[in-house]
């Protein structure tokens, strides 16, 4: 059982939680995941460590809203508890000083970029932080990218913050500019990461890409992340996330991540018509455990 | 002294009693066991028909030497916990050794009754007093020696792992057991599907471990959570144990393999067994929705067995095994595929995919497959299957489950460096101690061999388990360690 220490909305429906997990804190990377299970019926998702601090053993998780599992996690506040926590899962990423690295993220993928884009900071890489939205108020984590960016450039669908368009807008002008790129991260829906690889390829920079495939285990025991590359077929969870942008099949990408589409809307319409119900169940979960383990801990304090 | 009374000639007149099973009508639309065990009365006639040899062939051909002989006498007389005392000195895991484990092969296999007759049940047999025991009323813990003072870590809940950490903490050592899924049990969790082993039973055994003072973690990577070095540098681990199994799923690289609809055995039983897919939506992992589709599984071993069979149950209008050799070649255990092919599984046999197809949407279509026929002999001993030129042929399915086979996971290997593997990333570990090219650190069970059985994974626990306590009391560790392979 995992305590949230901390639960506080960033945006409407994209929530931050501090939960504490020591070992995860003290062996994280930046780039890395965990997969969460939140009640005894749940599924595992995985989910980026945003961020963590070893010495509180605690990670930070920021998760959006789309479906069942992360609509659920959403509802739950500090003192509440996440059944099942593993990590950290997946390769960190290649930090390294490469000069100029530009971070792309769309959506949420603002988050999962965020602790790559620090670390590449403080490797003494050149940061332009790219961030796209659907709106103004679903812009992420504008603060923390404002303190270690160098250049910060935020791109809104409907124009209501930063410019007019998507993000790739901003990446194009800086290519055709000549500008100094020496990779480029990008992190947000697929067709984004594709449009990023396309536009990225012609010139050849080197463009990385955090792939958010299906996953169940995340240790490289069911296959069921698998992604295809020309390099022939990889494993998201142990050979990844991340991924050179220019070897990615995206098109296969996006359509398995489709298989359940069916089940995800029957789960989701369920959720939604008794939202009290799926939250009972974890907090029941939750205190099961709790009892299990004061059960077992004055078991053993009798023996 | 025996208590049977009948004369040999007499025993080897009674016929050979079924295993009462579910109708297969019933039973390949629900989740429930098969083999339903033996009664009381069935279980006591069979033991009468055992010869009581002098040198048992069964013993011999039970991976670890289960006293047969003496438990079945102890079924005979009435004394079915006395029985059940008798297995579990060799044996903690009875209930579901007696359930899987291919007895045909091993200890039946040996039976002197079978050379003219059929052999003794001795699978039904252990079967039955495990059950028994947890019926009415267990035989107690075993005796816990007192605290040494040694900790021992090992990795992977699997019968391996569960096995040595059973011996161990009876030896007074404290174990804990770290597992990166959230359930105990290693396959017998989320590989084996409920319909041949019920999970009840494998909880139960993991309780029985956590009451004799098992430490269980759950949600532990080696590897990526904690390592090896860390266990035993910061932890203060004194002696190491991995028993990770052997679960990296094997594809085949043919076209097609991305498709939606098409799975390793490992994700589709996972899916199932693990994650209650089959429940959905009361629970929430999704898997295909097998109903009213035709589905194709491919291999012939038991792990093809239950995902086709798992298939069924799920609903499917057809269920396919696509077997590249002929039936008596399948690995498969025979009770396996005879319950298959009654609960109306097609064999196809002599047949092997080359390609997935599918529609615009990334859906699997149809297998397209190839004759074959065989050939020569290969190293396995078995004839070679051989691809017939110009036999191609599509097999319309909406969902298809790759099921050869698995390799090692090089989590736990990358992350020590230190520790030898050999050629195919297996853990390189002495033959006769199991232990490896690391001071401190033993492997057992399919992490060594490769995909083996459940008792031959348990059998390596206990030798390693008998090798951490030489090692933890004498503090010495043989120089010659293993080289790779
Ligand atoms: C390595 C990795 C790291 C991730 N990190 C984060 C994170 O930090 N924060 C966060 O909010 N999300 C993250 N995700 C995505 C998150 O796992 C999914 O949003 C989640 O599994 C959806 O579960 P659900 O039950 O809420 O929705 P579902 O009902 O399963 O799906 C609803 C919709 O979301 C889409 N979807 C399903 N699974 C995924 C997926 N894995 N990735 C993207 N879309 C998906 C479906 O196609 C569907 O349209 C990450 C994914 C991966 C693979
Ligand atoms: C579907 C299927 C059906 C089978 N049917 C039969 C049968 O009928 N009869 C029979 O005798 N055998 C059968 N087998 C084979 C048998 O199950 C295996 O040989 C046996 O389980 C191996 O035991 P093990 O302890 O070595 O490993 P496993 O049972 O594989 O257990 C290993 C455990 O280690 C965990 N683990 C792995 N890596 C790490 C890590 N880095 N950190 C922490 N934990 C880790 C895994 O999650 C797993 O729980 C079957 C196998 C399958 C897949
Ligand atoms: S999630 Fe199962 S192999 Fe990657």
């Amino acid at each position: 059982m995992f305590p949230i220490l901390e639960a506080e909305f960033l945006a409407p429906e994209i929530k931050r939680f501090v939960i504490e997990a020591p070992r995860v804190a003290r062996k994280r990377k930046a780039g890395q995941f965990v997969i969460v299970r939140l009640h005894e019926r749940g599924e595992r998702i995985p989910l980026t460590i945003a961020d963590g601090d070893a010495d509180r053993g605690t990670i930070t998780l920021i998760v959006q809203g789309v479906g069942k599992t992360t609509r659920l996690m959403n509802l739950l506040e500090a003192g509440d508890s996440v059944l099942d926590l593993v990590g950290p899962l997946g390769e960190p990423s290649d930090v390294r000083t490469y000069g100029t690295v530009v971070v792309i993220g769309g959506g949420v993928g603002t988050a999962i970029a965020w602790p790559t884009a620090r670390a590449m900071k403080e490797a003494g890489n050149r940061v332009v932080a790219i961030v796209g939205a659907r709106t103004k108020e679903l812009v992420l984590l504008e603060p923390e990218l404002q303190a270690i960016a160098d250049e910060l450039e935020i791109v809104t669908d409907d124009g209501s913050y930063g410019r007019k368009g998507v993000v790739v807008d901003p990446l194009c002008e800086r290519i055709m500019r000549g500008s100094r790129i020496d990779l480029v991260l990008a992190i947000g829906p697929v067709r984004m990461m594709q449009a990023v690889a396309e536009m990225t390829r012609p010139s050849g920079i080197r463009t990385i890409v955090s792939l958010n495939s299906l996953m169940v285990d995340g240790t490289g025991m069911c296959g069921g992340c698998r992604v295809a590359t020309k390099d022939g077929t990889r494993f998201a969870c142990v050979d990844g996330p991340e991924f050179d942008a220019h070897i990615v099949d995206f098109d296969v990408l996006a359509r398995r991540n489709r298989t359940y589409s069916a089940c995800e809307a029957q789960s989701l319409k369920a959720f939604q018509a008794n939202p009290k119900a799926a939250l009972d169940a974890v907090r029941h979960s939750c205190r099961l455990d709790q009892s299990h383990r004061d059960e077992s801990m004055a078991e053993v304090a009798s023996r | 002294m025996s208590r049977n009374t009948l004369p040999p000639k007499e025993r080897t007149k009674i016929p050979r009693q079924a295993m009462p099973e579910q109708e297969a009508e019933l039973r390949r639309h629900n989740f429930a066991e098969v083999n339903q065990g033996l009664t009381v009365l069935g279980a006591t006639t069979e033991a009468l028909r055992c010869l009581e040899c002098a040198k048992p062939a069964c013993v011999a051909g039970c991976p670890v030497g289960v006293k047969i002989r003496d438990f079945v006498e102890l079924i005979s007389a009435g004394d079915y916990l006395g029985a059940a005392s008798k297995i579990r000195e060799d044996n903690v895991l009875p209930a579901i050794t007696g359930r899987v484990c291919p007895q045909e092969t091993q200890c039946e296999g040996c039976c002197i009754l079978g050379k003219k007759f059929e052999p003794l049940g001795v699978g039904y047999l252990e079967r039955f007093v495990a059950d028994y025991e947890r019926e009415h009323g267990m035989v107690g813990l075993p005796e816990i020696a007192p605290p040494t003072g040694k900790r021992v870590a090992i990795i992977g809940s699997g019968p391996a792992g569960l096995s040595a950490a059973g011996d161990l903490v009876r030896w007074g050592h404290a174990v804990t057991v770290f597992e990166a899924l959230h359930e105990i049990g290693g396959v017998l969790m989320y590989g084996i599907p409920e319909f041949r082993l019920p999970k009840e039973i494998v909880r139960q055994e993991v309780n029985t471990l956590g009451q004799m003072g098992v430490e269980f973690q759950t949600n532990v990577v080696v590897g990526k959570t904690v390592t090896i070095d860390e266990l035993m540098t910061e932890d203060g681990y004194d002696a190491v144990l991995v028993a990770t199994g052997a679960g990296l799923p094997k594809f085949m690289d043919l076209p097609g393999e991305h498709l939606s609809g098409v799975y390793s055995a490992n994700e589709f039983l996972t899916r199932v067994n693990l994650m209650h897919a089959n429940d959905f939506p009361n629970f929430d992992e999704p898997v295909f929705d097998c109903r009213g589709q035709d589905i194709a599984v491919i291999g012939g071993g038991n792990t093809a067995m239950d995902a086709v069979r798992t298939a069924a149950r799920l609903g499917a209008r057809t269920s396919t095994l696509i077997y590249r050799r002929t039936e008596a070649e399948m690995p498969a255990r025979v009770e396996e595929v005879r319950h298959a092919k009654q609960e109306g599984i097609d064999l196809l046999t002599l047949a092997n995919p080359v390609a997935f197809l599918g529609d615009d949407e990334g859906r699997l279509t149809a297998v397209r497959c190839i004759r074959m026929e065989l050939g020569e002999p290969d190293d396995s001993g078995r004839r070679s299957p051989v691809p017939i030129a110009g036999s191609e042929f599509e097999l319309p399915v909406a969902m298809a489950v790759v099921a050869l086979g698995t390799g090692a996971n090089p989590l736990v290997q990358s992350s020590t460096p230190d520790m030898a593997t050999n050629r195919k990333g297996y853990i390189a570990a002495d033959p006769e101690t199991l232990r490896t090219s690391k001071p401190g650190v033993f492997a057992a069970g399919d992490i060594v061999t490769g995909g083996a059985t459940v008792i031959l994974a348990m059998a390596a626990g206990r030798t390693a388990a008998a090798s951490i306590r030489a090692y933890l009391d004498t503090g010495r560790w043989n120089e010659e360690s293993p080289s790779p392979a």
